[in-house]
């Protein structure tokens, strides 16, 4: 087990998946010369040329077009968005052709394509740079949905994702890229569509996905240690498909839910779970399920609001003191 | 080559082989046909949706695809019907998707805007404006990154010039001199818009030329030959040169935009539409093959007839072809097996 960094553990899925197989290439915006704009694909233009790393002009629904083409006749490309702030742009290409081909042309033409960037707010970006793009993808059939929280799970999720016959929406956090973590030797995959728990807990499960997972296993530490309370952490790692199974099997087991989540509420990831729970949960529920999500709003600049707005551990530990009757 | 017998003696039209001609002229008759068929078809309410017709038009297909080779690409928007069929798609296939049928090219699942074969790599009809121009780019791409001398060739309207995509996608097709052939059919409306109307540059070449310079170019779009030739200049030189090539095609659709609008009405009159059916594409070709003597009017109306009982039989057929079952609602969302719905079971089914 070697100790590397979110970003580290990407580069080496990119680079041990452009070893393995002559079809993938990266394309986006600054990730040959400049190594990234988050150093993610850093090296790489070195050890596989210009074909294979290619730097874009900003023309997002040009580019993620130009992956969908390609994949179409049998490439795998990896589409890097600077943000997926910016990848609304592309949301033609993605919704419109990448997860519609392989249903419209009857089975015929199938997309292998992963389009990846950091999703979510990072310090102070303000509106149109803090968005959290999950739901607006989950949505939608014919795309797979990954939201890693740890180096192991980045690495196993994207080589995964790249070797998937699908489109695989991946969102990155913009703040996890410096998280450390025990990524496994060798060949480390993770299937997509399969939850893990972080944390085991008898008294409450917290859902969580991506940077929240972070604020979860927090909230769950000082819950343990204040309240006694022993939370357990389940992270979705990927949004779609949604490891319902998993989710239930832990609340059936502590009879408590709180589902967190940093985007929006309205028609948020946790609405999606919390209907799962009630529905294939409700007999052993001892109290109704609460979420933590990011405040209604678009980001505000000041440091100020922008904490007020995103959620850290102390709502999580709120909320689950409401579950367990303990406010 | 073709062989000495084929070749026609004399003034060739376009010094092609006989073989060629009577190629590009069945091309158009079949589109012409089958899609006065689809009309017919479509107002006896067998074809629902949107169903956009080519009428008019059909020297474009024909002549574009005419040049190309067998393993190259062909992708267009949703007016995909005759470029189907000229792509060697079956009519009975065609037909079949149309009419909603589990024989159709795409099972039923795309319809008139969703044509796909990828056994004669047709790439689809794309239904919406502009967004197939960048998956030409990608095709492209992939060509030279696999380094075969294939080239792409991408249909359009001429609406998309005003849009985004059209200037991401040529930016990058030129910049890496990737081999995919643009053309344009310029049919002068978008929808019930002419073009002069919200195009700043209505010379539709010209808005190319920043991307393609020299290598954009305007053809008579009625002329089958015309745009064969085209064609060709630019497949050789995406082959060769892996240089892409932007070709406006002026040409002119009968039909209203789809089978919902008028023919003609407050954007153009019926006299326009009478004088545009004047220089219609295929009777100036069966002119000038007559002329040449390549064949004979009895001839034509041979290869018509033979042709209409095709379509006749393609409706047939379809008529026939079973609709999709419960069990294709799943089947080609994912590569991999899905149920739908959250946890693979969609809400109270």
């Amino acid at each position: 087990m070697a100790v590397i960094t979110y970003r580290d553990a990407l580069n080496r899925a990119l680079r041990e998946e452009m070893e393995r197989d002559d079809s993938v290439f990266l394309l986006g915006e600054e990730v040959g010369e400049y190594d990234g704009a988050y150093k993610v694909s850093k090296g790489l233009l070195d050890q596989f040329g210009e074909w294979r790393v290619r730097d874009t002009p900003i023309a997002e629904n040009g580019f993620a077009g130009l992956g969908v083409g390609a994949a179409m006749v049998g490439l795998r490309p990896v589409v890097e968005f600077m943000t997926w702030n910016f990848a609304l742009l592309a949301y033609d290409a993605i919704v419109n052709s990448a997860a519609k081909m392989y249903h419209m042309s009857g089975g015929q033409y199938n997309v292998p394509i992963v389009f990846r960037g950091p999703g979510g707010s990072a310090l102070q970006l303000a509106a149109q740079h803090s968005q959290v793009p999950d739901p607006w993808y989950a949505n939608i059939p014919g795309l797979k949905v990954c939201a890693p929280a740890t180096p192991a799970d980045a690495l196993g999720l994207l080589k995964s994702a790249i070797r998937d016959d699908d489109p695989v929406v991946f969102i990155e956090g913009e703040l996890l890229y410096n998280v450390k973590g025990e990524v496994p030797d060798g060949e480390h995959l993770v299937p997509i569509g399969v939850a893990e728990v972080k944390r085991p807990g008898a008294d409450v499960t917290i859902v969580a996905h991506g940077k929240m997972v972070h604020v979860a296993l927090q909230a769950a530490e000082h819950l343990a240690k204040e309240l006694e309370v022993e939370a357990e952490v389940v992270d979705l790692r990927s949004l779609r498909p949604l490891d319902t199974a998993s989710v239930i099997e832990s609340v059936q087991r502590t009879h408590r839910a709180v589902v967190v989540e940093e985007g929006w509420p309205i028609s948020g990831i946790g609405a999606q779970v919390v209907d799962d729970i009630q529905r294939e949960a409700f007999d052993s529920l001892d109290a109704p399920v609460a979420r933590v999500s990011g405040l209604d709003v678009p980001m505000h600049y000041a440091r100020s609001l922008e904490k007020l707005i995103v959620p850290g551990p102390e709502p999580v530990i709120e909320a689950v003191k409401h579950v367990c009757y303990l406010d | 080559m073709a062989s000495t017998e084929e070749t026609v003696v004399g003034e060739a039209p376009g010094g092609l082989s006989k073989e060629k001609l009577l190629e590009l002229l069945r091309a158009m008759l079949l589109s012409r046909r089958f899609e006065e068929k689809t009309a017919e078809s479509y107002q006896m309410g067998k074809i629902g949706g949107f169903c956009h017709l080519y009428i008019g038009q059909e020297a474009v297909a024909a002549g574009a695809i005419g040049a190309l080779r067998e393993d190259d690409y062909v992708i267009t928007a949703y007016r995909d019907h005759a470029q189907a069929l000229v792509r060697g798609m079956s009519p009975n296939s065609v037909m079949s998707e149309l009419y909603g049928r589990i024989d159709g090219c795409s099972r039923g699942a795309g319809g008139s805007m969703h044509m796909f074969d990828k056994s004669v790599n047709f790439m689809g009809g794309h239904g919406i404006v502009g967004t197939h121009l960048p998956i030409a780019t990608g095709v492209g791409y992939a060509i030279r990154y696999r380094q075969t001398d294939q080239v792409c060739l991408c249909f359009f309207g001429d609406s998309v010039v005003n849009g985004g995509p059209f200037h991401e996608a040529f930016n990058m097709t030129a910049k890496w001199e990737l081999p995919v052939i643009y053309i344009v059919e310029n049919n002068s409306y978008g929808m019930g818009t002419d073009i002069d109307r919200v195009a700043a540059v209505d010379e539709l070449f010209t808005r190319a030329c920043a991307y393609a310079g020299k290598r954009a170019e305007q053809v008579d779009g009625q002329d089958v030959l015309a745009v064969y030739a085209a064609v060709e200049r630019a497949a050789e030189r995406a082959r060769t040169e892996k240089r892409p090539t932007f070709i406006e095609a002026q040409t002119y659709r009968y039909l209203g935009h789809s089978m919902s609008d008028p023919a003609h009405g407050v954007y153009r009159t019926r006299e326009e539409v009478a004088e545009e059916r004047e220089r219609d594409p295929i009777n100036t070709f069966v002119d000038k093959l007559t002329d040449a003597g390549v064949l004979t009017d009895d001839d034509v109306e041979a290869m018509d007839k033979e042709i209409i009982d095709e379509v006749e039989a393609a409706a047939e057929f379809a008529e026939a072809s079973p609709v999709p079952g419960p069990e294709e609602v799943y089947a080609h969302v994912y590569s991999d097996e899905y149920r739908g719905g959250p946890d693979g079971r969609d809400a109270w089914r």
